[in-house]
C-alpha cells in the first residue's frame, strides 16, 4: 500500500461519518415476520430456479415455444419477485435521506468560465481576422462539398422518372398471369387487375403500372367530357395507385360503384371519371384511354395523359 | 425610433447581459439547470502535454472516426448475401460470372456508386493505419511506463481495444467475399476447428453448420459493423473517461512534476492543433483511398472453395499469425480416438493468447518484480528501464519476424531460393531475433545511461577554433530560442485576460481565482 495522505485528502468533506448501531431501528425489516417473509422468498427464488431449470430442458428436447415462454418467464418473473420482495420486506427501511446540493456552481465559477470563452477567444482572435474568415469559409465549404458523396451517391436524380409508366400506345392489357384481356372476358360490373403486357411480374414496373379495370354496367360509358372513346364496350381503365398516398385502390363496391383504398378510406367514383367522393384524396385517378384491337384483346390508345399517384414538388 | 432612445436601449441591453454578454448569459441560464460551470471550465482548461509522442493514440482515435464515418457509406450499398447471382455491372471484365451478393455489391460500389472506391480504399486504408497507431501507441505506453499505477486499468481497456480492432479488421476485410479474404475465413474454421474438446462445436455453431454454409458472412456482417463497433466505442469512451479522470501522464523536466500537468489548455491551443489533427489525419487517408490501390477484389475474383492463388496474406496485423501457422512444425497428437492438431492450435490459438495474457499481465509482473508499488505520473525514458525495455523489443521483434515469415513464398520465389531454405530461416530468426535484440537493447539502453541533464533542450553546435599559435579553443554557441522559450515556469491558465491593457502591475500577468 502507498502511503496515502501523500497523494492529499482522501475525504473532501467534513461531515461526520454517519454510524448506527445494528439494533437501530432504521436498520429493521419492514415486515413483521421477517422469517415468514424468508420463507416465501426462499420459495420465489426456488420457483425461479424450478422455471430455468424447465426452460432448459425445453430448449433441449426443443419444445414448443409455448413452454420455452412461460418456463423462462415464470424462471425469471420468480427471482425478481424474490429478489424484490427481499430488497423490500428484510432489508433496511430507514427512512434515510440524500442532502441535495445547490446544482449551480458560484458566481466566481459562472464568471471564469464566461471569461475563457470570451477573453481567451479574444486572444486568438485579436489581429487575426483574416484567418478566421478563411478557416470559417473553408469549413463552410467543406460542409456543402462533404454533402456531395454523402448524398448524390445515395441514387439517381428523379429527373422525368416520376412522371411515366410504361403504357404506351397499343399496349396489351394483360392481367398478373400475364393472360391478355379478350372482350368478352368480364362481365359487367366485374373487375380485373392489369398490366401493360411484358411488365407484369416486375414489381418496379407493377408499382406504376397497376391498372384496375372495371366492366360498366353501360357499354356508352363517358366518364368525363372529351373521354368519349376511352372506354370500349364499357370497359373502363384506371391507375390503381391511390393520388393520396400511393396505396393501391383495393376495395371495389360494386353496387356503389365505388373504387375504396383500404389506407386511408378515399373513394373514387368508376362512372364518373374517379373524382373522389370521400376521403382525403386530391384528385382523381387518372384514366387509361382503352381500345379493342383486331382480335377483340384490348390495349391502350396511349399512356397516361398525367403522372399518377400521390403529388410531388415538380408534378405539373 | 429616435436616434436618441436607440442608443440608450441598447447601452440597456448590454449592461443587463452583464461583462460577458450573450457567451455569459447563456452560461448562466446553462449553470441554473446543469451546474456546468465548475466542470465545464475544468474542461476548457484540461492540459495535453506538447510531447510529440501523445499525438500517435490520437492517430488511432481520428482514424476510427474515418472507419466509422466510411464504413457507414459503405453499409449504404454493401449486401451482406452468399447468395449467388450471375454478375451484370459496370466491371464489364466479370460479365456473365458466378457471384456471391456479398462480392458483386462490393464491386458494384466501387466502380457504380459515386466516390464509392475512394471511400472503400479509405476505409480499409484507415482499418491498417488504426491498428498501426494503436500498435505503436501501446509500445509508447509500454516503454515509457505509462501503464504503471493508477494507469493499469487503462492499459487494459487498451488492450481489450487492440484485440477487438484486431478481430474487427479481420472480419471486415472477410466481408466482399473475394478469393483471398475466403481462403482467410477457410483457414479461421480451421483453426476453430482445432480447439481441442469444442472445437468442431465452436466452427459449426460460429458457420451455422460446416464450412463454408451461408451464415457466415451475414454473421460476420453484423459483428462487424454492430457488435464489434458498439463494444469498441464503449471502451473507447471509457479509455478517454480514464484519461481525463487520471490526467496525462508526462516526462520529467521543464517544470513537469508528479504533482502537475504541463502543456497546451484544451481552449483553445489544443483544441485547434487538434483538430487540425483530425483534418491531417482524415487527409492522409483521404490521399491514401484516392492513389493507393488497396484490396483490388475484382483482380482476386470470387472466393470458390476450390480455388486459390499465389501469395495469400492477410493484412498486415494478421500477418503474425499467418507466419506463425507457417513456420511451426507439423506436429499432430493422437491418441484414445482424438486428434489434437497442434500445428493449428499452438501457433494460432495457445500463441496469441500468451502473448495477450503476457501483454495483459505485464503491470502485474512488473510490479511484483520491482516491488514498485507507488503512483507514477512522471514517464520514463526507456534507457532507465532497461529490462523492460528489453523485454519489451524482444517481442517486437518477436512479432516481426513472424510478420516476416508470413512471406516465405513470396521472399522464396523473388530470391530464388529453396522454399525450405526460408522456412528453416525464420524457424531459426524467431528463436535468434528476439534474444539478440533483446541483449542488444538491453546493452544499448545502459550505454546510453548517465546523460540527460539536458533533457527536452536541442544539442548545441560546439565552435573549435585554432589560434594562430596552434591552440585549440572551444566555445558553444548560443542556446536555440525554442529552449530558451522553455525556460519560462509554467503557470495555471489565467483566468482573466485584459485585453486592453498589456500592463497589469503586478508583473505577472496573472490572478487566481479560487476554484
Amino acid at each position: 500500500m502507498s502511503d496515502l495522505t501523500e497523494h492529499g485528502p482522501m475525504a473532501e468533506s467534513d461531515a461526520p461519518i454517519p454510524v448506527a448501531n445494528i439494533d437501530d431501528p432504521h436498520l429493521r425489516e419492514a415486515v413483521a415476520d421477517p422469517h415468514r417473509a424468508e420463507r416465501s422468498i426462499a420459495l420465489c427464488l426456488f420457483l425461479g430456479i424450478v422455471g430455468v431449470a424447465v426452460f432448459g430442458a425445453a430448449y433441449w428436447q426443443n419444445w414448443k415455444p409455448w413452454t420455452l415462454g412461460l418456463s423462462f418467464g415464470a424462471g425469471l418473473f420468480f427471482i425478481g419477485f424474490g429478489m424484490s420482495a427481499w430488497g423490500k420486506y428484510l432489508m433496511p427501511q430507514g427512512p434515510f435521506s440524500e442532502a441535495r446540493h445547490a446544482l449551480h456552481s458560484s458566481r466566481a465559477e459562472r464568471d471564469a468560465i464566461a471569461a475563457a470563452l470570451v477573453e481567451r477567444t479574444g486572444v486568438v482572435v485579436r489581429r487575426r481576422s483574416m484567418l478566421l474568415g478563411l478557416l470559417g469559409g473553408g469549413m463552410g465549404l467543406l460542409g456543402i462539398v462533404s454533402l456531395f458523396p454523402v448524398l448524390r451517391s445515395l441514387g439517381p436524380l428523379p429527373g422525368t422518372t416520376l412522371d411515366k409508366t410504361n403504357w404506351r400506345r397499343g399496349s396489351l392489357l394483360v392481367d398478373s398471369n400475364g393472360r391478355a384481356i379478350h372482350r368478352d372476358e368480364l362481365q359487367p360490373g366485374g373487375l380485373v387487375t392489369v398490366f401493360p403486357a411484358g411488365y407484369q411480374n416486375d414489381p418496379q414496373s407493377q408499382a406504376v403500372d397497376q391498372v384496375v379495370l372495371i366492366r360498366a354496367q353501360t357499354t356508352a360509358l363517358v366518364t368525363e367530357k372529351g373521354r368519349g372513346s376511352w372506354a370500349p364496350a364499357g370497359y373502363v381503365a384506371y391507375s390503381k395507385v391511390c393520388t393520396h398516398a400511393g396505396c393501391p385502390v383495393g376495395l371495389y363496391e360494386r353496387e356503389l360503384r365505388l373504387l375504396v383504398c383500404p389506407c386511408h378510406q378515399s373513394m373514387f367514383n368508376i362512372d364518373d371519371g374517379a373524382v373522389p367522393q370521400f376521403g382525403p384524396a386530391p384528385r382523381p385517378l387518372p384514366q387509361l384511354p382503352l381500345y379493342i384491337d383486331g382480335s377483340g384483346f384490348l390495349r391502350a390508345q396511349a399512356g397516361f395523359d398525367q403522372p399518377i399517384g400521390p403529388g410531388f414538388w415538380e408534378r405539373s | 425610433m429616435s436616434p436618441v432612445t436607440l442608443p440608450r436601449t441598447q447601452r440597456q441591453a448590454k449592461a443587463a447581459r452583464g461583462p460577458y454578454g450573450r457567451v455569459g448569459q447563456v452560461i448562466e441560464e446553462l449553470d441554473d439547470r446543469l451546474g456546468v460551470a465548475k466542470a465545464g471550465r475544468t474542461f476548457l482548461d484540461k492540459i495535453f502535454p506538447d510531447h510529440w509522442s501523445f499525438m500517435l493514440g490520437e492517430i488511432a482515435l481520428y482514424s476510427f472516426v474515418a472507419l466509422m464515418v466510411t464504413g457507414v457509406f459503405l453499409t449504404l450499398y454493401y449486401v451482406p448475401s452468399s447468395t449467388t447471382l450471375i454478375y451484370h455491372g459496370a466491371y464489364t471484365p466479370l460479365d456473365g460470372q458466378r457471384v456471391s451478393e456479398a462480392y458483386a455489391s462490393t464491386v458494384n460500389l466501387s466502380f457504380s456508386v459515386r466516390a464509392g472506391l475512394l471511400m472503400r480504399q479509405m476505409h480499409h486504408w484507415a482499418a491498417d493505419v488504426f491498428l498501426g497507431a494503436i500498435v505503436i501507441h501501446m509500445a509508447r505506453v509500454f516503454f515509457t511506463g505509462a501503464f504503471r499505477k493508477p494507469r493499469e486499468l487503462n492499459w487494459t481497456i487498451g488492450l481489450t481495444l487492440l484485440i477487438l480492432s484486431l478481430s474487427n479488421g479481420f472480419i471486415g476485410y472477410s466481408l466482399p467475399d473475394d478469393l483471398i479474404s475466403g481462403t482467410g475465413i477457410r483457414i479461421l474454421f480451421s483453426i476453430v476447428l482445432s480447439i481441442p474438446l469444442v472445437g468442431s462445436y465452436v466452427a459449426f455453431f460460429l458457420f451455422g453448420g460446416s464450412y463454408p454454409g451461408t451464415w457466415i458472412i451475414p454473421r460476420l456482417f453484423i459483428i462487424h459493423v454492430l457488435i464489434l463497433p458498439l463494444i469498441i466505442i464503449g471502451l473507447l469512451g471509457a479509455h478517454l473517461f480514464l484519461l481525463v479522470r487520471q490526467k496525462h501522464t508526462q516526462f520529467p523536466g521543464g517544470g513537469r512534476t508528479e504533482d502537475n500537468v504541463v502543456g497546451s489548455p484544451m481552449y483553445p491551443t489544443f483544441m485547434a492543433k487538434t483538430t487540425g489533427y483530425l483534418f491531417m489525419v482524415t487527409a492522409a487517408l483521404v490521399v491514401l483511398g484516392g492513389v493507393a490501390q488497396i484490396n483490388p477484389i475484382w483482380q482476386f475474383g470470387q472466393y470458390q472453395p476450390d480455388k486459390i492463388s499465389y501469395a495469400v496474406q492477410p493484412d498486415w496485423y494478421m500477418g503474425w499469425l499467418d507466419g506463425a501457422l507457417r513456420i511451426m512444425p507439423s506436429w499432430e497428437f493422437t491418441a484414445f480416438g482424438h486428434t489434437i492438431p497442434f500445428v493449428i492450435f499452438l501457433p494460432a490459438v495457445v500463441f496469441p493468447g500468451l502473448i495477450f495474457t503476457l501483454c495483459y499481465a505485464w503491470p502485474a509482473i512488473e510490479r511484483r518484480f520491482t516491488g514498485d508499488n507507488e503512483i507514477h505520473h512522471l514517464l520514463d525514458r526507456p534507457r532507465d528501464r532497461p529490462k523492460r525495455t528489453a523485454a519489451g523489443a524482444a517481442v517486437i521483434g518477436l512479432l516481426f519476424i513472424l510478420l516476416g515469415a508470413s512471406a516465405t513464398d513470396v521472399l522464396a520465389n523473388f530470391f530464388q531460393v529453396s522454399l525450405n531454405e526460408v522456412l528453416w530461416t525464420f524457424r531459426i530468426l524467431v528463436i535468434v531475433v528476439p534474444i539478440v535484440v533483446g541483449v542488444f537493447t538491453w546493452r544499448i539502453c545502459l550505454e546510453m545511461q548517465g546523460g540527460g541533464a539536458d533533457i527536452g533542450k536541442r544539442k548545441r553546435a560546439v565552435v573549435m577554433t585554432r589560434s594562430a599559435t596552434g591552440e585549440y579553443t572551444t566555445s558553444e554557441t548560443a542556446p536555440h530560442s525554442d529552449d530558451q522559450r522553455e525556460e519560462l515556469e509554467p503557470i495555471p491558465v489565467p483566468v482573466h485576460i485584459d485585453l486592453e491593457s498589456s500592463d497589469t502591475g503586478d508583473g505577472s500577468g496573472v490572478r487566481t481565482v479560487s476554484r
